[in-house]
């Protein structure tokens, strides 16, 4: 990649958007196929789903990394979106700014927790 | 003293046109006529920030859910009991809540991810048929998993 650094940095351009856009349309792609894998095992599981197939499922290490690119995906998605949410509503660029801080805090603390969760499964 | 300007003057005229300042939601909304893509446009923000605002009470519920049998027992006695000040029957409105903002907001993304693979798909017609059919498809699916839910079967 070329110096995007001191006097040569680009601070404008359209391919900002372009990044956000498709990023958000990867991200929700990534989700989208999760939710079939998931929605997949728990309709073709035998019997009653009780706590031993609902474990069972993430306790593969496969199931494990798919699930952590997935939140991984869901920040970013979030992020994106809160984001477009904010620009078109909220005005007031003190309110915007500590609006974005609390989605950062909030998401990093979501994350944090799903990782946490899946890995002492 | 400046000049009187005349009536025909463009100068004049132009100050005369209708001003349009910013709309207010609830003077000017309602009256305004919104087509199901809009619809699906607008609950598609609705039910994203439902997602963000309960991505907490998301997580807990995986967490319970997976932990351990004893989280799991209380996972789900949040459905028949309840949980900390809310009684079983909100949680499960909340829980229908969230089901329909996932659904809503599944959809409606399909909706989105065609729209830019397609051209055919980004004509008028055709963006208020599939907006049709992704509040059907959301609002069907909503009702089914909502009578699971509530244990009508």
């Amino acid at each position: 990649m070329s110096v995007n650094y001191g006097s040569k940095r680009i601070v404008v351009g359209a391919h900002y958007g372009l990044r956000d856009w498709l990023s958000q349309r990867v991200t929700a792609v990534i989700m989208g196929l999760f939710t079939v894998v998931v929605l997949a095992q728990v309709i073709f599981s035998r019997g009653p789903m009780g706590y031993d197939k609902w474990a069972g499922m993430f306790a593969a290490q496969w199931m494990k990394v798919l699930t952590f690119a997935v939140v991984l995906s869901l920040l970013w998605h979030v992020w994106v979106g809160m984001r477009d949410v904010f620009m078109d509503y909220i005005k007031p660029v003190v309110l915007r700014l500590a609006l974005q801080v609390f989605t950062i805090v909030w998401l990093t603390a979501c994350g944090g927790w799903a990782i946490q969760v899946l890995w002492r499964l | 003293m400046p000049p009187l300007l005349h009536e025909s003057d463009p100068m004049t005229v132009a100050s005369k046109r209708p001003e349009f300042r910013n709309i207010n939601a609830f003077s000017d909304l309602p009256s305004y006529r919104l087509p199901v893509a809009g619809l699906i446009s607008i609950l598609h923000r609705i039910s994203g920030v439902l997602l963000f605002v309960l991505l907490p009470f998301i997580m807990w519920l995986f967490d319970k859910s997976l932990s351990s049998e004893i989280s799991f027992a209380r996972f789900r006695s949040a459905f028949t009991s309840g949980l900390w000040i809310f009684p079983a029957f909100i949680v499960k409105l909340v829980v229908l809540a969230l089901i329909w903002a996932y659904l809503q907001h599944f959809f409606a993304g399909l909706r989105h991810l065609w729209m830019d693979l397609s051209h055919a798909a980004v004509s008028k017609e055709f963006g208020a048929k599939s907006a049709q059919a992704v509040l059907i498809a959301s609002l069907l699916l909503t009702v089914i998993l909502g009578a699971k839910l509530f244990g009508l079967y």
